[in-house]
């Protein structure tokens, strides 16, 4: 089968690994909740080395050992026993395309998005018509000594780099979710960009696409040695269909001396589903990290990107932007120490709130003793679409060194019956003039992504404003 | 073109506009002054259905149709247009963007790109406005002036029927009113008609009014020619009240 082969050349063909196994009867009608035999199973399947059988099992003893936060979103609903921690590949891809619901079905057609991705949207099969595309690229990353493969893929091929790197900027103990998902962690990409090598083209997890990549425990590792430059693309902006309730993501980011990481990611998950990720990123010496994150769709998001400044000269920034239609709630924001001198930072939070929706801003700024010279700012900014919306900012500070710049502005706007008054009077109808303010407020944010990106971003909040996304 | 009959409004429970009649033949430019607080700004937002305010008696109609029960889009669309004296700030929107959305929204006819680009270039320079203003975001940080050249810019784009400019003239200094005038002048003609509203008569020695009304305390109380507005500045608006104040009528 022609489809057979391409999956060989793409190195994708993950699931010949353990196909044999004994335990290939027991993946097959797999069981839901966690305990050490899952997550030895899961290791085993995956054929992986000693070392990470035990990063998971004591992973798992700091899930269990670690009450669910309090603080944050509702989490009281989440059942950890009722969810699947990990299914095949090849039973993701024997879902047909007349199981997903129709208003997924219906969104994938108002963004236009070519069946063949739609299909891998859904997680119902492999994107093939990438191919070509991935193939140029891929060698000429290969040829500049980048690594860009999925997690398992890098764990296999660059044991060694995994090895030192893995689990260091988010040890597995660093909070309960954070924790499930080293235990249970599948699929994720890990790059590698070696010393002075720019790639010019954003990495898109879109091109490397697999039925893992959409999972609910994906795992990413982004080195960017000294002088290197990368720009990653994580996911897409149409919605991210899963039967699973949860998704606890994990992403590590390390940018040597003088190295520019941006992460770009927007998550469109489906409304019943609980987004709960940890983002890290540590920055060198002069070294710049940035995060660009949107969130939208869920029941709840709980995610806070965080730049570690532990270098002279290294500079952090997030930008988040967030909309919390009726029933979710987005708990997002961000977080940077500044840990060494002459250190600068930004953070920039947009938040969008709809009906029953309610949007948190939630940040940490803090500036370790030493950290002279380091200059922040701070800005979030709400805006309530109407009267029963709700916003709540928290913005923790702490500061330890005297010599620093720090600045924090906090707005929340409501969309006034002025301003649609005066679009309309100009013959926008109500819901394009409550767009148009709406892509204004977050323009900061679309302006940093790249052109598609944005449009799909802007388009994708509209569709949810008309309440036609499921 | 427009008529008004009997036209009464209310804010909050408190009637602003008691009982208002005027009619507006096609291609005629009106002017309505008054004092503060006549109810002249409530008149202006009301023709175009702004939803604070409450109609509760009178007719409004627009070419023969009746325009109280349309939508602010909707009137725009049938050719109305109002220039508003405080235009709201829209952050992240540019002005060429703005103007993109609303000159296609009006029209039947989708503008192409390129054709967009030429009419906003032409109609700036009448404007006598840097095209860089275009990248602005709307209003946004806008000088008086601005807003009001940004206005009549609209006007221009939207090629309305009828304009209903609200205090365009207040704020602006002899040139900024002069730029404002030619903008109006260039599309005066026999299907563009004009609802001037001002406190004072200084923009009607550029703009040549067909009809000069008075507005005192919700009402039209005096009409006539433009030799009015002449009248009036040389006895003032107190004038106005001792010959025509609600007590005197009743």
């Amino acid at each position: 089968m022609p489809e057979d082969k391409s999956i060989q050349e793409l190195g994708l063909d993950t699931y010949k690994y353990g196909f044999r196994d004994p335990e290939e009867y027991f993946f097959k009608t797999p069981r839901k909740g966690i305990d050490p035999e899952i997550v030895a199973m899961i290791s085993k399947h995956k054929n992986e080395p000693e070392w990470m059988l035990e990063f998971r099992l004591n992973a798992l003893e700091a899930f269990l050992e670690r009450p669910t936060p309090q603080w944050g979103g509702d989490l009281s609903e989440l059942n950890f026993d009722d969810i699947y921690y990990y299914i095949r590949p090849m039973e993701n891809q024997g879902r047909s395309w007349d199981d997903v619901p129709s208003d997924i079905k219906n969104t994938f057609d108002k963004l236009g998005i070519p069946q063949a991705e739609r299909d891998i949207l859904a997680g119902v099969g492999a994107q093939y018509e990438s191919e070509v595309v991935y193939h140029s690229l891929k060698e000429e990353w290969e040829n500049a000594g980048v690594v860009f493969l999925d997690m398992d893929g890098g764990l296999r091929e660059h044991e060694d780099l995994v090895r030192e790197y893995f689990g260091t900027i988010i040890p597995p103990d660093d909070n309960k979710f954070a924790a499930l998902n080293s235990a249970v962690w599948s699929g994720g990409s890990f790059v590698y960009v070696p010393p002075g090598v720019h790639v010019d083209i954003p990495l898109q997890a879109y091109f490397r696409i697999n039925a893992e990549n959409m999972g609910q425990f994906e795992r990413t590792l982004i080195i960017a040695d000294e002088g290197a430059y990368v720009h990653y693309i994580e996911g897409c902006t149409a919605p991210t269909y899963t039967t699973n309730s949860l998704h606890s993501a994990v992403v590590e980011l390390i940018a040597k001396p003088n190295a520019r990481i941006r992460y770009s990611t927007i998550q469109n998950w489906s409304h019943n589903t609980y987004n709960l990720v940890t983002k890290r990123a540590v920055a060198e010496e002069n070294a710049t990290v940035e995060w660009v994150d949107g969130n939208l769709g869920s029941k709840l998001t709980m995610k806070y990107p965080a730049v570690y400044l532990m270098g002279e000269g290294a500079r952090g920034e997030v930008l988040s932007v967030a909309y919390a239609g009726d029933g979710q709630h987005q708990d997002a924001g961000g977080k940077v120490v500044h840990a060494a001198p002459n250190t600068s930072s930004r953070i920039t939070s947009k938040s969008i709130s709809k009906g029953t929706g309610r949007s948190t801003y939630r940040g940490l700024l803090k500036v370790h003793e030493g950290a002279e010279g380091s200059k922040s700012r701070v800005e979030c900014d709400a805006l309530l679409l109407d009267e029963k919306a709700r916003t709540d900012t928290y913005p923790y500070i702490e500061i330890e060194e005297k010599k620093v710049t720090t600045e924090h502005e906090a707005t929340v706007s409501k969309v006034g019956e002025d301003q649609l008054f005066y679009l309309m009077s100009r013959g926008l109808s109500e819901e394009e003039a409550m767009a148009m303010v709406v892509n204004g407020f977050i323009e900061p944010i679309a302006k940093e992504l790249p052109l598609e990106y944005a449009i799909e971003l802007n388009r994708l909040i509209q569709l949810e404003m008309e309440g036609s996304v499921g | 073109m427009l008529k008004i009959e009997n036209l009464r409004v209310e804010i909050d429970g408190n009637e602003i506009v008691k009982g208002l009649d005027l009619e507006v033949g096609k291609g005629e430019i009106h002017a309505i002054m008054g004092p503060n607080g006549s109810g002249k700004s409530t008149f202006a937002n009301v023709l175009l259905g702004h939803p604070r305010y409450e109609v509760t008696d009178g007719t409004v109609t627009f070419e023969g149709q009746d325009v109280l029960e349309l939508e602010p889009d909707e009137r725009a669309k049938l050719g109305m247009f109002l220039a508003f004296q405080y235009p709201s700030e829209v952050p992240g929107v540019s002005v060429a963007n703005f103007l993109r959305t609303a000159v296609n929204s009006v029209r039947e006819e989708e503008l192409s790109p390129m054709e967009m680009y030429r009419l906003l270039q032409e109609k700036m320079a009448v404007m006598q406005m840097d095209p860089k203003f275009a990248e602005r975001y709307l209003n946004e940080g806008f000088s008086g002036g601005e807003k009001k050249r940004n206005e009549i810019l609209q006007m221009l784009m939207l090629d309305p029927r009828l304009a209903i400019m609200d205090e365009t003239d207040s704020g602006l200094d002899i040139d900024a009113l002069q730029v404002v005038a030619r903008g109006v002048n260039e599309v005066r003609g026999p299907e563009f008609s004009a609802v001037i509203i001002t406190h004072y008569q200084r923009i009607l020695r550029y703009i040549e009014p067909d009809r000069v009304h008075v507005m005192l305390d919700g009402r039209i109380v005096t009409s006539g020619g433009k030799e009015l507005a002449d009248v009036l500045e040389d006895k003032g608006y107190d004038w106005v009240r001792q010959e025509f104040s609600a007590g005197a009528q009743s």
